[in-house]
């Protein structure tokens, strides 16, 4: 019997205002029947490229050269457009893309979109399709599926799409199932559950699988072969265990040690205790968001927040940790005064926040954002972007601000040759080390991140995760970071506060919290967390 | 902590492609949008015929020769080389009334669109980023700014306060800043979501200054696409309002009065009508074009 999947020495070209971009060089894959791949890069590294282009999905203009392109035998780029949709499109490849909030379409229902590619090729009755996909809805852990084959997808959660996206592509039986990222946009609790029941699903329908991440920790649980991707260039591929325990390439390696370590014991537990005066006070913070549907609706309300009170000390890092909706990024917004809180107060040195004047607060506390892509103003220079918190309190002239803006880049460590480019010619986490210089250019008391680094690569993240620590000692920071990754808890923090449904289940010092939760949750965050210690052995 | 570094790995997979600021990436795809370029050629060189007018005209516009009137283009039987194009009833020369024409339609064109540019934006930044009762107050003007009848409108107000070419630039600017309102509110709604507006906040910026600074230099490409388009509608207006007789008066060289001023004797005299309607037609086309043009490389995304 033949491998299932064949690639030799495929090259995508993607056409730039200057230039082509080489994203895929010379890859050579294969995969045998039943198999699992993982493919890791960083974003950029033309691991998705290599899949689409599997699938013909490329964006348009891309040029493909390719020495052999076959699947379960047949020579891919050989098949007309017709016979590629109807033989291999579906029933051969089925792909689960990363994003379940805008891969089912709004507008049908769950049972059209199920039941339509097995429908149109002719492979099932409209009755048996259904059947079939109730109970494909029913395997992949959906609850009372004939009810929700007649809802629509905004009706249902992230995991529970991602779900019915992996019900969608086994509708037509694939023999090899792609998955660019499945769970890069869940909870970390729903994470593993996806990966878990790709998994069973794999061994019990012998499919192929090839599992695409950035993240090494999921690729290693759950694949046989392990490939790394850097550059557009395969630069290492082999058994999993082999890959990741004694890995060849030095990027490899570069990738491995910059996985947070969950095996060690959290940062917290070796730190002093830190200051006794609190800076920010938060007491029985609670936010009612009410919404109307149109002018004259009836009033919604949804409790965001429920009587959370919190306290940021002197030269601490707290992390407060949780779920996506739990009420994290409100509180953030709260505790920065952007917004006023329903009931509560927040006090910053013991003054309360309603007092203070906006450039007064301002100094004392400032954010930086998660995506790194829409926190920086497009259309302004990197010089007035950092230079802006002051121009807008009047401090020193012109070039006292370029100066300061240096300053400022040089203890991000920027190179001062990007003191006039533009955000758009930055990478990910350059542009992350602009956002922290913005924040530290007035030279604040505290402050507070949300999700710094869930947008950037793992070893892009270390690096700005050991800026963060570098510029808290430095500055005497005090910093509240707000995360859904364990593993930035880990490396970071000396205290955690654990947020569920808006409200705080657990606080305390690191080093209690990781080891022994006392609370359900938190055991359960803990234990979804993926972990990957046998590497560092 | 580790403190690695990626000094080890290959070169960067981007450091072959220099990045380009927006301003180089929008130059080049200008060069390569062949619409674009006709469009904006188009209205360059008509502009600059408007700026050049008393260069260009080979007779007075306004100068009459009763004895040579209606003659057709030079090379028609019975033209004369002297009147290129030929002379109207009054026998004044038409090439050089058709140039002269420009200047009003490009003026009222600028004129018009700034206006509704002023307006539509305001409102459309001030519905857009504070929301609420504001957008519902505005969005309520929008509605009933759409519920009029335009030219009817234009007519009635320029019959009332009396015509003149800085009467007609008001009225049509007045009522042409619907499209500015939509799209901007729009994109103010989306933009305010973003996080550099929140970290503009929360360095102490006030409302009026993120408006000025954060957003305002974010919609520039979308208000300059749609200034464009309003310049051919306004164009429009202008020619129609004076076709009517409520725009400009005699014995103003305006393309729409020139072609009411024709029409009697259309059937026999067609040039009278069709060169006015050409001009007419290249300048509008020129306008969308470069609309067209612009908003491919402002948004190239959206583009198919």
């Amino acid at each position: 019997m033949g491998k299932l999947l064949e690639i030799e020495t495929l090259s995508v070209s993607l056409p730039l205002p200057r230039g082509t971009l080489q994203a895929v060089r010379g890859v050579s894959l294969g995969l045998e029947r039943g198999q699992s791949l993982g493919i890791v890069g960083e974003s950029g590294s033309g691991k998705s490229m290599t899949a689409l282009a599997l699938l013909r999905l490329l964006p348009r203009g891309a040029q493909v050269q390719a020495g052999r392109l076959a699947f379960d035998g047949q020579d891919l780029p050989a098949l007309s457009e017709t016979a590629f949709t109807r033989r291999i499109a579906g029933p051969g490849i089925g792909m689960i893309f990363q994003e379940p909030m805008t891969s089912l379409n709004p507008v049908y229902t769950i049972g059209r979109q199920m039941t339509e590619a097995a429908v149109m090729r002719g492979m099932l009755t409209p009755g048996a399709a259904r059947k079939k996909a109730i109970d494909l809805l029913d395997r992949v852990g959906i609850h009372d599926p004939e009810a929700r084959m007649g809802q629509f997808p905004h009706q249902m959660s992230g995991g529970q799409r991602q779900r019915v996206m992996i019900a969608m592509a086994l509708m037509l039986d694939p023999a090899l199932l792609i998955a660019d990222e499945p769970t890069t946009a869940l909870d970390v609790t729903v994470q593993a559950q996806i990966l878990d029941l790709i998994d069973d699903l794999r061994r019990e329908r012998e499919m192929g699988l090839i599992l695409i991440s950035h993240d090494l920790a999921v690729v290693a649980q759950r694949t046989d072969r392990v490939a790394v991707m850097y550059g557009g260039e395969l630069v290492e591929q082999g058994k999993a265990a082999q890959v990741l325990h004694a890995p060849a390439h030095a990027y490899t390696r570069t990738l491995l040690q910059a996985i947070p370590d969950l095996g060690t014991p959290p940062r917290g537990a070796a730190s002093g205790p830190a200051g006794a005066d609190t800076v920010i006070d938060a007491r029985g913070i609670t936010q009612v968001f009410t919404s109307r549907k149109g002018l004259f609706g009836p009033k919604r309300k949804v409790t965001a927040l429920d009587d959370v009170s919190l306290q940021l000390r002197r030269g601490e890092t707290l992390a407060l940790i949780g779920e996506s909706g739990s009420g994290k990024s409100t509180l953030a917004r709260i505790l920065l005064g952007l917004s006023q809180p329903t009931a509560g107060t927040v006090s910053m040195l013991g003054r309360p926040v309603a007092d203070l004047s906006p450039t007064q607060r301002a100094d004392f506390v400032q954010p930086v954002f998660q995506d790194p892509y829409s926190s920086l103003n497009p259309r302004r220079r990197l010089s007035e972007i950092i230079a802006r918190p002051l121009a807008l309190r009047g401090t020193g002239n012109r070039a006292t601000r370029l100066d300061a803006v240096r300053e400022a880049m040089d203890r991000v460590r920027l190179p001062a040759r990007l003191i006039h480019a533009y955000p758009s010619q930055l990478s990910g986490g350059q542009r992350q080390r602009v956002a922290i210089a913005r924040a530290l250019v007035t030279r604040p008391e505290a402050l507070i991140c949300d999700e710094p680094t869930s947008a950037l690569d793992v070893s892009v993240q270390a690096q700005i995760l050991d800026l963060l620590e570098e510029l808290r000692t430095e500055m005497g920071l005090t910093c509240l970071i707000i995360t859904h990754d364990m593993g930035v808890v880990h490396q970071t923090a000396d205290r955690v506060a654990v947020m569920y449904q808006g409200r705080i289940v657990e606080e305390g010092s690191a080093s209690v919290v990781l080891t022994a939760p006392s609370n359900d949750y938190t055991a359960r965050l803990l234990a979804a967390a993926p972990r990957f210690e046998e590497a560092h052995a | 902590m580790s403190d690695m570094s990626l000094a080890s790995s290959p070169a960067a997979p981007d450091a072959e492609i220099e990045a380009l600021t927006p301003g180089q990436i929008l130059r080049q795809r200008m060069l390569n949008h062949t619409g674009f370029l006709i469009g904006a050629g188009l209205i360059g060189a008509i502009v600059l015929i408007a700026i050049f007018a008393p260069v260009l005209a080979p007779h007075d516009p306004f100068a009459q020769e009763l004895s040579a009137r209606m003659l057709p283009p030079a090379w028609a039987e019975g033209g004369r080389t002297e009147y290129l194009l030929g002379t109207d009833q009054n026998g004044r020369d038409y090439l050089s009334r058709l140039i002269y024409g420009t200047r009003v339609s490009i003026t009222i064109g600028i004129g018009a669109a700034t206006i509704g540019l002023l307006i539509g934006v305001t409102m459309g930044v001030l519905a857009g980023y504070f929301g609420g009762w504001v957008d519902h107050a505005i969005s309520f003007l929008l509605t009933a700014q759409l519920a009029l009848p335009g030219l009817l409108l234009a007519m009635a107000l320029v019959f009332i306060i009396g015509p003149s070419i800085w009467v007609v630039i008001g009225i049509v600017g007045v009522l042409h800043w619907t499209y500015y309102l939509v799209v901007t509110r729009a994109a103010t709604q989306r933009i305010r979501g973003l996080d550099f507006v929140a970290a503009a906040s929360a360095a102490g910026a006030t409302p009026r200054q993120i408006i000025w600074h954060e957003i305002l230099p974010n919609l520039g490409s979308q208000i300059i696409v749609i200034f464009t388009f309003e310049l051919g509608i306004a164009i429009l207006a202008e020619s129609a309002l004076s076709f009517l007789g409520v725009g400009i008066q005699p014995p103003t060289p305006s393309w729409g009065l020139m072609i009411a001023e024709g029409k009697q004797a259309m059937f026999y005299r067609p040039w009278l009508v069709v060169l006015p309607g050409l001009c007419l037609f290249t300048l509008v086309i020129g306008a969308n074009l470069m609309g067209d043009g612009l908003r491919d490389i402002t948004a190239p995304e959206g583009r198919n």
